[in-house]
């Protein structure tokens, strides 16, 4: 029998605010333990949460970019339960009115076109961060009350591919709209994966399996990877599969049942009485509307049409939006738009991740990288010349045209020039030229590298061969 | 002095003399100003309102050493009004109880009789003004906290409108009811602590904003051609014969004075109690999930955090803590929510209901605090229902919102204890209820009498 | 009689119970929801549940940072603590 799996996905990702969710504490990465708290965030007796506005804009903003509905009515909700990472042991989110409704995302997989919906995206609280020594453990709460979206999938992805596209298109629709760094080091994106497996043409699904907390697109693909098989494999066997939770374990590359002794969850929600609900302006809709942005997979097929840019070269522009940025500044007023693609995705990426810099941080700007395609274009320098000029506008963010002068590399076209360079190097290859003579073709490309290490590389290659051509068959 | 009524958990003594001394040092350089009406004046503050620096216990084991690293907006407002804040008052734990004595250090006794309670939950802070330990002092009223020891030890107490007092730094018990007051001697004094507490708190997003009106202002004129309703619910069975013939005293007095009196009915009072017990469980179930012993607190250490909790809360909690947690988390559980809580909710709205459409008609109303006068210790502790019927005139007005204030009325002969007149009004008419109350005040001499307050102790 | 199983509330709400505790709030609770049970002769049917005592919509803060506690300040009330962090039992997932 043939099987078919179905994945649903439950993404949380932290959200790029200042400030965290209820309260003032700085909404930042790392930081000495306990040094980002305060008593609302550590749950001090008497304090209160207030909700951060730019925390709502964002939801709505993600709900927008996820073609999500908006309701007329959203509210907070308590989820109670007990662990140590929760300051208040509970957890503030919103259970049956979230700030977006249905929704989908598009995105290409496997070379088609995919559609998965989106259940919601909602907004809650992150919890603090445990450290396990040998005996005891240590709770930071430098990460709780950040706020975190959580954006639901329909099962709908029938794929271990199909999530992981999923997944890599959902965080760069998160940055490109500024939604969330969505920095995987950071612990800013995990993911809780559910999977189930049923026979091809079945239409219930199978039992579902959850594989709660990945912190890694990898990591989900090898989860996801192995318990496909597990479940594929009991079933083959005759075996059956139980509705559970199933811890990742990474080391092992293996997935295992969380036995835990814990007693079922009853979360015992209620409506958060601190809060008081939202009932967005249609003004407030609309504000928020001017901040969407085009998205990674549009951006892609407008790269593909207007630029004539392969799927590749574009893949590799959208999922850096601020490259992306760079790139459409740099070919705005090109003729070799793939020629800027190449220098931006060759050159300008070694050099960046040679010197760690970030696309703010250049002192070579697009319009220095148009000018340098068009040194080429127009013969002004030959494309070997253009490295290095490359290199020195990169390193001092003067304009090509000013390298080139500064530094003499102008392309030599001059026909006296090159026939005496040429002249010097026949008379010095003897043996070359009597190769060339006999038909070995080789030996003219050496004899062409001679004459530019003779210019210095500024001899015009093609004007090299044509007078090294001539003046050996017909001297 | 203390000794006697156990009124206090905590005294900063050496804090009290020095912001007497700046006090006096303010006074003698720049005068008494309007901005500071409360310089010099030393209030006392419910344990339950959290004091930077000061010991936070709400009268529970499992705060006995917290000490707060912030300061609740009511305190800071009092300290910017020049109050002396000088000690923390004793109160039922986590303000849940009518009597104190669910204090987690024992009861606060009735100055007007040791053997009796004081009322609660903010025994402390109604005991203290009245046997001149303080001027004044902040309670909080969840179901009647502020007004029924008022009323049970014979001073003010004010609930203001939810909203109206900012809630941020008082340990929730029931949130959305929760609002904090104060209890006075006079009625003048009430209405400058209220000016003092009021006001709109951008930490707390269940604060209103708006104005706060010249709240002493409104002392100064009369309450002739007032409509004030009697809503017959409030007069129950099982009254103590004593409470309602000083009630109907009042009443009569307060027509004298140029009130108009009419009967009016709120029809779904007796189902208040349900409602509310259902409601304030639920919310203080998750309120005080937070004491773990894991960040602050009281801890009694487990083999893991499932056992360090469960030990913590079961031996740091005391027990009405306990029944009302076990029946909140009962209410809110799987299954049962939308019998009980949901259910209580759709009630609330319509006790809620049944105020606003009187209020179209009368300015506010007047009842009973409290359908009897202070019972002895010990008497009802066996018997929580009981003790919740005890708040039968005062929680509607928590679940509605409305703003209320007790009142003496009357005494008991023998033994002397005193009876509380309590007026309700609409959310924000505090001036109105200020107005009434201040008319009814100079009128009678009722809070012209004290306990004879012997130093002894219990 | 309403019948609570207390026993599991109980651990729900983390709290640890004697037996005699047990027993007893079984009593009172089951009378508590006996008296409770009354809000059942009302008819509530298309009634809004209220859950404020205020009719506020959209109360929300700016997005600006304040200052946070010291580490030592966090931990002052702090039962137990290790490198600034806050102590406990080893958890076991």
């Amino acid at each position: 029998m043939e099987y078919e799996i179905v994945i649903g996905l439950e993404t949380h990702v932290q959200l790029k605010t200042r400030s965290k969710m209820w309260c003032g504490c700085v909404n930042q990465f790392g930081g000495e333990p306990n040094t980002h708290v305060c008593p609302v965030c550590l749950g001090f007796p008497g304090v209160l949460p207030v909700a951060n506005e730019e925390a709502l804009r964002l939801t709505v903003l993600t709900g927008m970019l996820l073609n999500c509905g908006l309701p007329k009515r959203a509210k907070f909700d308590r989820k109670n339960y007990f662990y140590p990472d929760a300051s208040k042991n509970y957890q503030i989110t919103q259970y049956d009115l979230p700030s977006t409704l249905k929704g989908c995302v598009e995105f290409e997989s496997e070379n088609k076109t995919c559609r998965v919906g989106i259940t919601r995206a909602h907004l809650e609280e992150d919890v603090g961060k445990s450290s396990h020594f040998d005996r005891v453990s240590g709770v930071d709460f430098n990460r709780a009350g950040v706020p975190l979206l959580e954006i639901v999938s329909e099962p709908e992805i029938t794929s271990v591919q199909m999530a992981s596209d999923y997944l890599n298109e959902l965080k760069t629709i998160l940055i490109y709209g500024g939604i969330s760094d969505c920095d995987m080091e950071k612990g800013m994106v995990r993911c809780d994966l559910n999977l189930s497996t049923r026979p091809v043409g079945q239409k219930e699904l199978g039992k579902k399996v959850e594989i709660k907390n990945m912190n890694s697109f990898s990591g989900a693909r090898k989860a996801l990877t192995y318990e496909m098989n597990r479940q594929i494999k009991v079933l083959r066997n005759g075996g059956a599969l139980i509705q559970e939770t199933r811890r990742w374990d990474d080391a092992e590359g293996m997935t295992h049942s969380m036995r835990s002794k814990e007693m079922a969850h009853d979360y015992r929600y209620l409506p958060e009485p601190d809060l008081m609900p939202f009932e967005p302006e249609t003004a407030w809709y609309d504000s928020i509307r001017e901040s969407v942005v085009e998205l990674p997979l549009a951006r892609k097929r407008r790269y593909m049409k207007d630029y004539g840019l392969p799927p590749k070269d574009t893949e590799t522009l959208v999922s850096n939006p601020s490259l992306a940025g760079y790139f459409e500044k740099a070919a705005e007023h090109s003729k070799k738009p793939k020629a800027v693609a190449n220098l931006i995705l060759n050159n300008l990426r070694a050099c960046m991740s040679e010197s760690n810099h970030s696309v703010d941080d250049l002192k070579i700007q697009p319009t220095h990288i148009h000018e340098l395609v068009q040194l080429v274009d127009s013969g002004k320098i030959n494309s070997r010349i253009a490295q290095e000029v490359f290199n020195a506008v990169y390193e001092s963010g003067k304009s090509p045209q000013g390298i080139v002068e500064e530094k003499g590399l102008a392309q030599v076209s001059d026909s006296s020039t090159i026939d005496a360079f040429c002249d010097e190097v026949i008379k010095a290859n003897p043996k070359s030229v009597e190769d060339f003579q006999a038909g070995k073709q080789n030996a003219l490309n050496f004899l062409k590298g001679q004459v530019m290490r003779l210019s210095k590389g500024k001899a015009n290659p093609a004007l090299v061969g044509q007078v090294l051509e001539k003046r050996i068959l017909n001297p | 002095m203390d000794k006697s009524i156990h009124a206090f958990l905590s005294i900063n003594k050496q804090g009290v003399l020095d912001q007497a001394e700046k006090a006096d040092r303010e006074i003698a350089e720049k005068g008494l100003s309007a901005d500071r009406p409360l310089l010099g004046i030393p209030i006392a503050i419910k344990d339950v309102l959290a004091e930077k620096g000061a010991p936070l216990t709400c009268g529970s084991r499992l705060l006995r050493d917290f000490v707060s690293p912030y300061d609740a907006t009511v305190v800071t407002q009092l300290k910017n009004a020049g109050a002396l804040t000088f000690g923390r008052l004793n109160m039922d734990e986590f303000a849940m109880g009518s009597s104190t004595e669910n204090s987690s250090v024992g009861p606060t006794c009735n100055p007007w009789d040791y053997s009796r309670i004081p009322g609660g939950s903010s025994g402390g802070s109604a005991a203290s003004v009245v046997a001149d330990e303080c001027i004044a002092s902040l309670g909080s009223d969840t179901g009647g906290s502020i007004r029924q020891p008022a009323s049970l030890c014979g001073c003010v107490g004010l609930k203001p409108t939810y909203g109206r007092v900012s809630r941020y730094g008082l340990v929730a018990f029931a949130s959305s009811l929760d609002q904090v007051g104060c209890n006075t001697k006079t009625v003048s004094d009430a209405a400058t602590m209220l000016g003092v507490i009021s006001g709109y708190d951008k930490r707390d997003s269940t604060s209103v904003p708006r104005s706060v009106p010249e709240y002493s202002a409104a002392l100064q004129s009369s309450i002739k051609g007032m409509k004030i309703g009697l809503p017959k619910e409030y007069f129950v069975e099982g009254m103590q014969p004593e409470v309602a013939s000083s009630i109907r005293q009042a009443v009569e007095k307060l027509e004298e004075l140029g009130a108009e009196i009419v009967e009016v009915s709120l029809p779904h009072t007796e189902y208040a109690v349900a409602c509310y017990y259902i409601i304030a469980t639920a919310e203080a179930s998750t309120n005080l999930a937070r004491f773990d012993g894991i960040r602050y607190g009281y801890r009694v250490d487990g083999k893991n955090p499932f056992e360090l909790y469960c030990a913590t809360r079961g031996s740091g909690f005391g027990e009405e803590v306990k029944r009302r947690i076990i029946l909140g988390t009962y209410v809110l559980s799987s299954g049962y929510y939308d019998a009980y809580y949901l259910k209580a909710q759709k009630v609330r709205s319509l006790i809620a209901g049944d105020f606003t459409k009187v209020f179209e008609t009368v300015d506010a109303l007047v009842t009973p605090t409290s359908p009897t006068t202070a019972w002895k210790l010990g008497e009802k502790m066996d018997d929580p229902l009981q003790m919740y019927l005890s708040d039968v005139c005062t929680l509607s007005s928590n679940l509605a919102g409305n703003c209320g204030i007790s009142i003496p009325c009357g005494f008991t002969d023998n033994p002397t204890l005193p009876i509380g007149l309590q007026l309700l009004g609409p959310p924000f008419s505090e001036e109105t209820l200020l107005k009434i109350a201040g008319d009814f005040e100079q009128a009678t001499d009722w809070h012209c009498r004290k306990p004879v307050i012997n130093n002894a102790g219990a | 009689m309403q019948e609570i199983n207390v026993q599991y509330v109980a651990e729900l709400a983390r709290i640890r119970l004697t037996e005699e505790e047990e027993t007893r709030f079984g009593g009172q609770l089951s009378q508590i929801l006996e008296y409770v049970d009354k809000l059942n002769q009302l008819d509530v049917e298309g009634i809004d549940p209220m859950t404020h005592a205020v009719p506020l919509v959209n109360v929300t803060r700016k997005d600006e940072v304040q200052p946070s506690l010291s580490n030592e300040l966090a931990l002052k009330n702090a039962p137990a603590s290790l490198n600034g962090l806050f102590k406990v039992p080893k958890i076991v997932e």
